[in-house]
């Protein structure tokens, strides 16, 4: 028992230490480093820093650049995180359906998306969207429909940004949704076929209902990653056209690491934890609801 | 008859989802052996007409990719490595080993799940520029060396492993360790498998984390490269697509080759969680 003890504590001690070090105390110093003046004078002499309260958060609240990065951080994920669950949830469908045949080879083109590299599928869509030799506008003229310039017009930027998203992540949700519907049993659809349900009604009365523990499980991880959208704005439109895609991390990333103004950063940066927090606890208040 | 015209719909859906899947990177890899300039020919040229490495010799003789190609490789296996012993050593802790506290130790650690990683990362930089490791290897590596996402999907597997086992180990007076190495991690081969080609691919697709340690040339990572080439070689849309297939193609055969192991890896995070 003893030797048990000092075994688990050996077992555990690089995990714990590294996650402490390089996880824990860096977000607890973040919260720290948001209550002080930290810029670029302070990397070059420590001792300039000086404690400023809320400062840097009535700061974050008075300039216009913060709210922009947040409207369109909520525009993100409140339109491609629901779309991603909707495409999702539609392809897992299809694939589930009894009647799909090759069905292990579906579901690895629509997963291979998810494995890729954004930072590589991001300049990828970026020439899709070109408007003049890009793919996508070729293919609207030759259905002669419209071709707007999607990463130069202000109002489609993030929609553009959203579709790549929602391409890049829909196989991963899908993936879940899956699992989720295997595990609903078969008798059910069954009994329901018997009642004389038609398939709208099987998956609005059977479907659904049982898929809401995977609902929660699907909007919270989405919710997460999508409130941390960074690097498709980063490669694809740097922030504009007038600052439509500038996101919360792109605008840490920049006051930051760019201009060193880390206290402004770190506030944004717990804004932004803020926000994770608050969407995560709005799904599970919801889930209980029902 | 309908049950027919109902088959023929869904195939032709799925087929239709699945080629608007594959395009962008089918038109990667094309764009990528074609010559400067052919992508933008009206009409498009679908595939190359006279296929050319150019792009990839651009790339690798004078743009020296082949630089960030060994980087991405080095900072995706040591994660990989370490992340694996790491989290496989306290995933065993977890679930097989009685101390006090265990319950509570590991409930603070799933609150990491929800933080995100950006809210560290400033003090982190200045922690890492203590120790000297800004545009450094370790500089990339030490942070993901063990993740809470691995050291909780080891223990959710090794829940299932027999304490019988262990316990007649331990009788047979084997220590703790050489339980560990030789009884356990054989039978959690499947769970370490996945955990490793889920660090590996994280790893070689990551972008912010390098781009902000990683600040000169000489260390960057392909995607740090990428991106800063991008920036130089707008106009070069064939030679930017060869960048891409570079980066991207190492991933995408490694998950068509262990996709079993990915996969089991997303499940066993949402079902059983």
């Amino acid at each position: 028992m003893k030797s048990e003890r000092r075994a688990a504590l050996l077992f555990l001690a690089p995990a714990l230490v590294l996650l402490t070090v390089f996880f824990f105390a860096p977000v607890v110093a973040g919260f720290a480093l948001s209550l002080t003046d930290f810029d670029l004078y302070t990397i070059g002499d420590p001792h300039n820093i000086r404690l400023v309260g809320f400062d840097n958060y009535r700061e974050l609240i008075g300039s216009s650049i913060f709210w922009t990065s947040f409207v369109n951080t909520m525009y993100f994920a409140l339109v491609g995180g629901p779309l991603t669950v909707a495409v999702s949830l539609a392809a897992a469908l299809l694939i589930n359906a009894k009647a799909a045949r090759f069905k292990a080879l579906f579901r690895t083109v629509y997963f291979a998306p998810v494995v890729t590299t954004l930072v590589a599928v991001s300049i990828v869509f970026k020439y899709i969207y070109h408007p003049r030799f890009g793919m996508l506008n070729r293919a609207l003229d030759t259905l002669g429909l419209p071709q707007p310039d999607w990463l130069g017009n202000p109002k489609l930027a993030m929609l553009a940004i959203i579709i790549l998203a929602v391409w890049k992540g829909f196989g991963y949700t899908m993936i879940i949704f899956v699992a989720g519907l295997q595990q609903i049993p078969e008798e059910l659809y069954e009994a329901a076929r018997l009642d004389g349900a038609g398939a709208w009604k099987q998956f609005r009365h059977v479907t659904l209902p049982l898929l809401a523990p995977t609902f929660l499980f699907v909007g919270i991880v989405v919710a997460i990653g999508q409130l941390q959208i960074f690097a498709e704005p980063y490669v694809m439109t740097r922030g504009g056209p007038l600052n439509k895609t500038v996101t919360m991390v792109m605008l840490m990333y920049e006051q930051g690491f760019k201009f060193w103004k880390m206290g402004y950063a770190a506030a944004v940066a717990f804004v932004l934890f803020l926000v994770i927090g608050a969407a995560t606890l709005v799904q599970l208040k919801m889930q209980e609801k029902r | 008859m309908t049950r027919r015209v109902d088959t023929i719909v869904l195939h032709g859906v799925l087929i239709a989802g699945g080629l608007i899947t594959l395009f962008p990177l089918f038109w990667m890899l094309s764009a990528s052996f074609m010559t400067s300039g052919e992508a933008t020919t009206f009409p498009p040229h679908f595939l190359p007409h006279h296929g050319t490495l150019a792009q990839y010799r651009e790339l690798f003789l004078r743009l020296n990719i082949g630089r960030a190609f060994l980087s991405s490789a080095i900072v995706a296996i040591a994660v990989t490595i370490f992340s694996v012993l790491f989290g496989s050593m306290a995933g065993y802790a977890f679930a097989k080993l009685r101390f006090g506290g265990k319950q509570r130790i590991f409930g603070l650690l799933l609150i990491a799940l929800v933080i995100p990683p950006q809210v560290g990362m400033l003090p982190l930089f200045l922690l890492m520029k203590t120790f000297g490791l800004v545009n450094s290897y370790w500089g990339a590596i030490i942070p993901s060396m063990v993740t809470v996402f691995g050291i909780f999907l080891i223990r959710q597997f090794m829940l299932s492993v027999p304490d019988d086992l262990l316990e007649a180990a331990r009788l047979d007076g084997a220590s703790e360790w050489r339980i560990y190495w030789t009884i356990v991690l054989p039978l959690a081969r499947p769970i370490l498998a996945t955990l490793a080609t889920f660090m590996f691919m994280s790893t070689w697709n990551d972008f912010m984390w390098p781009l902000i340690i990683l600040s000169d040339q000489t260390h960057y990572t392909l995607p740090v490269a990428l991106a800063n080439l991008s920036g130089e070689h707008v106009l070069d849309v064939e030679l930017m697509m060869a960048g891409s297939v570079v980066t991207v193609l190492p991933v995408l055969l490694l998950f068509i080759a262990l996709q079993r192991f990915y996969i089991a890896g997303i499940m066993q995070g949402s079902v059983k969680g």
